[in-house]
């Protein structure tokens, strides 16, 4: 190079001085801005993966404490005049769990006693019915039985609850407080896994509500959901891919395929309202709804996957399928297909994993009704995880704060699951050409 | 009974496959070549046996209830009937309808519980008349089937047309649905823009959406007007989108340009993370956390802000942003030439010069739809603002103000109240019929953009 423009007479070549101080200082700025640069980068990184942190660590922070409840281990005197032998169901078992407490803590004025027996749950009198009607042979026994806290003492039980803070403003006063304090002194106040987290319905009382409803509900929606938008989105997805022509038509089909995947869910949730609930009459809250709903979200998401997953099989092997003979639709059926399935597994997964946090269009549907007991059915009204979140977060009782992170919890564990599955497919199954 | 139907069904068409292929291997056996083999001679038993029925049951059930509703209606008794609105009969027939299954309330006359009574004859017979005809029909195409077996019988082709026209049947339950919406949107919005001018709805600047429920309630009249909705929307949507649009394009640079290939293994994954957690979930967590930090936050430095600030509901929802942003930015930066970038590092640009000067503004026009799909998403999200930001439409652009949202208004109008006839409750799908425009055309707008973009470098 010197050389050259040396020998063609254009003067003498300026070599540059790479170490002189101007230059040094001008090379310096221009790494500063790199550095600058990738740092506001890592800031951003940095920013994201803090937020998730916040998010993970205060769910589970709240949530923690509904994973387990306080109970006390009570004697219930049940007589003969109280639970009538021949009729269990109509027993005075408020009583008999009111004389419980008393037996406890005797030295109670009448007016108390009501404020006493709030110590524990409304549902233990239910729950000693519920054992005495299937054991009816302990009707003038002594039964020991574990019962629930309610909501403020198991809040207590578990330091939630601040004794230094002012009476008026406490949800428990001093009186509670020390009744509870006796009741721990003698031993009878234990706290255990909190099951009833999976295996109850939703509640009124904090204590009792369970997520039993809104999962077999979630269960019948993904099921629904899986049975329609399944064998549609593939029989979509080898029509588009395989044996579409390209015309106007098939252009319209994509547009629209590609457009609806985009469309907010709340206008999904609309259509629902107005079509399957309004015009067919289906009934409000059934999974079999909301699964239609959801199957019509999710269709154009297992059709984007299938026709990639269907594209990625090498044209090679229908080829030589067609090649010895088979006809389009057996190649289709016995190479292309099985070759393809990996993918479509996975994109059907992650589209279930998207319709089971799916909130929005439930709303609209009325599943977020206020059900006390797990379907039956697909036509059985129900809730599901995300509404039940939904609805726990809109209850003002403190207990159903910590209730719903726990349902978050629950929710992100299936979430966690069902993605780390379509991972392992994708990796286990999926072959590179 | 609609089981045992279905199961009738399941048996009856798996029979139909099993003697139509044994018919065709007897056939084979004989000697005889088959045009199709014989697995396909099964397989069209299959088809002509058990879709025609699914069809049938299909049919039936839609239109079942239609039918036995019209002719209980017909049956009562004319002294009642006549002289009532479409809207008193239609509360009629609910009414007969409750007490058909059990739920009766006070003392209903004698000839409701008549009425109820038939309605439930004529729905078990219904029950019984789609068996009978479900098992009619499967006689009949078992019995065809059996017939069409011979060795010149082209099965294969008959299999094929119908697989096929399956297929388009599938496709077309995407277009179905569009349609649906699309009809739906409209057809309540024209019964909501009967009883509110759609100029008050388009250019009003009052959103009070509360009727009198009954005649001479103190509820005032009612005002329609969208723009302070759709302000509230635009609102927090900036919010959002300040919050998502840097930290998701600077991420995007850095795990692109600078991250060695271990941290992108481990950052990818973690912002692909914040995209699956569900929307309510953020809902909960601006409520639990966010919210009361911008408050204390605001009180610590002397600002007013309102409990359910926009603020809360917006950055919440820039988070779940960031990694749709990030994840548009890398495919615009991936899918720019390595030539470019290869000629800018060897005249000497350092990477941060390329990303800068070189890759970032060829990348831009993807970015872009990159982000119109974001604003897209920001304005149909529901579960965050439903949860976190405001019920009261008031005309502001103050982030620290309560906002609300179109999506809010459309889901507070319609949970739990479900009369079709009063504004309040129509007034949600005019909102969804605007929200589905608004979004349709960003959604294409962006598209078009990234398509564009990726032909020019193809």
């Amino acid at each position: 190079m010197t050389d050259a423009s040396a020998s063609s007479g254009l003067g003498p070549v300026r070599r540059i001085d790479w170490q002189a101080p101007e230059l040094k200082r001008r090379r310096a700025q221009r790494h500063r801005t790199d550095i600058w640069l990738q740092s506001l980068g890592v800031g951003a990184v940095a920013i994201a993966c803090t937020m998730l942190a916040i998010l993970v660590g205060s769910l589970v922070y709240s949530g923690w404490p509904a994973f387990t409840q306080t109970f006390i281990n009570l004697e219930f005197e049940v007589t003969a005049e109280q639970v009538p032998p021949d009729n269990p169901e109509r027993g005075e078992f408020r009583d008999i769990v009111r004389d419980a407490v008393l037996d406890l803590i005797p030295d109670v004025p009448e007016d108390q006693h009501r404020q006493l027996t709030s110590i524990l749950s409304n549902g233990a009198q239910y729950q000693l019915r519920d054992l005495i009607v299937a054991n009816p042979g302990l009707i003038g026994e002594t039964v020991a039985l574990a019962v629930p806290v309610s909501d403020p003492f198991d809040q207590l039980a578990k330091g939630l609850i601040d004794r230094d803070t002012d009476e008026a403003s406490r949800r428990l006063d001093d009186r509670e407080i020390a009744w509870f304090a006796r009741l721990q002194q003698m031993g009878v106040v234990e706290t255990q896994l909190n099951t009833y987290l999976l295996t109850n319905a939703d509640s009124r009382f904090p204590e009792l509500a369970g997520l039993k409803g809104a999962l077999w509900g979630s269960f019948y929606l993904i099921l629904v959901c899986f049975v329609i938008s399944f064998p549609l989105g593939i029989g979509a997805a080898i029509y588009l891919e395989e044996f579409a022509p390209k015309n106007r038509f098939t252009d319209i089909v994509e547009v629209n395929i590609n457009n609806l995947a985009a469309v907010p869910s709340i206008v999904f949730g609309l259509l629902a309202l107005a079509v399957f609930l309004n015009w067919f009459e289906l009934p409000r809250s059934a999974p079999l709804v909301g699964g239609l709903t959801l199957s019509l979200m999710t269709l154009p998401t297992i059709i984007i996957a299938s026709r990639a997953a269907i594209k990625a099989v090498p044209p090679s092997v229908r080829e030589a399928a067609l090649g010895v003979g088979a006809s389009k639709h057996q190649t289709v059926k016995d190479f292309v297909l099985p070759l393809a399935m990996p993918g479509i597994m996975t994109g059907t997964i992650i589209g279930l994993a998207q319709a089971l946090g799916e909130t929005a269009p439930l709303l609209l549907i009325g599943m977020n009704a206020f059900i006390t007991q797990a379907p039956d059915g697909v036509m059985d009204a129900s809730t599901a995880l995300p509404t039940q979140i939904f609805i726990w977060a809109d209850s003002p009782e403190r207990g159903f704060v910590s209730r719903t992170s726990a349902a978050i919890c629950v929710l992100l564990c299936f979430l966690i699951t069902m993605n780390a599955l379509a991972v392992y497919l994708r990796n286990r199954f999926e072959r590179s050409w | 009974m609609l089981g045992y139907t279905l199961l009738a069904i399941l048996a009856a068409s798996v029979a139909g496959y099993w003697m139509n292929r044994a018919a065709a291997r007897k056939i084979a056996a004989g000697g005889e070549r088959l045009h199709s083999v014989a697995p396909f001679h099964g397989a069209y038993a299959l088809a002509l046996t058990g879709l025609p029925a699914l069809i049938l049951v299909v049919l039936w059930l839609l239109f079942e209830g239609f039918v036995i509703e019209a002719v209980v209606m017909q049956s009562l008794p004319p002294e009642q009937v006549d002289g009532r609105s479409p809207g008193e009969l239609s509360l009629l027939e609910s009414e007969i309808q409750s007490i058909a299954q059990g739920r009766i309330f006070g003392e209903p006359p004698d000839w409701k519980l008549e009425a109820a009574r038939y309605l439930n004859a004529l729905r078990g017979n219904a029950d019984l008349a789609l068996f009978a005809v479900v098992v009619a029909a499967l006689g009949l195409g078992l019995w065809v089937a059996r017939r069409r077996v011979s060795a010149a019988f082209r099965a294969r082709h008959s299999v094929e047309r119908v697989m096929s026209a399956l297929m388009i049947f599938c496709s077309l339950v995407a277009i179905a649905t569009t349609l649906g919406i699309v009809l739906s949107l409209i057809y309540e919005s024209i019964r909501f823009f009967e009883r509110v001018p759609i100029t008050e709805f388009l250019f009003g600047l009052n959103w009070e959406p509360q009727i009198p429920i009954r005649e001479g309630q103190v509820a005032g009249s009612g005002a329609f007007g969208w723009i302070p909705v759709f302000v509230g929307t635009l609102v927090i949507t900036t919010v959002a989108l300040t919050v998502a649009v840097p930290v998701g394009i600077l991420s995007a640079i850095y795990l692109f340009e600078f991250a060695s290939r271990p941290v992108r293994g481990v950052i990818k994954p973690v912002l692909e993370i914040l995209a699956g957690v569900p929307t309510v979930v953020y809902g909960f967590f601006a409520v639990l956390v966010v919210a009361p930090a911008i408050r204390s936050a605001g009180d610590a430095l002397g600002i007013p802000v309102a409990p359910n600030t926009a603020l809360a509901a917006g950055s919440v929802m820039g988070v779940m942003l960031i990694p749709f942003i990030s994840s548009f930015t890398d495919d615009a930066l991936a899918a720019v030439p390595g030539s470019l970038r290869d000629g800018s590092l060897a005249l000497g640009a350092t990477r941060g010069e390329t990303i800068l000067k070189v890759l970032f503004p060829a990348a831009i026009p993807g970015i872009v739809g990159g982000v119109l799909l974001a604003v897209s998403r920001a304005i149909g999200e529901t579960m965050i603002v439903v949860m976190a930001a405001g019920l009261i439409a008031t005309l502001t652009i103050n982030p620290l103000d309560s906002v609300t949202t179109v999506t809010v208004q459309i889901v507070t109008m319609l949970i739990g109240d479900t009369a079709f006839d009063n504004p309040k409750t129509l007034s949600a799908f005019a909102l969804g019929l605007m929200l589905f425009l608004v979004t349709l055309s960003l959604n294409v707008l962006a598209l078009r953009i990234v398509r564009k973009y990726r032909e020019l470098y193809d």
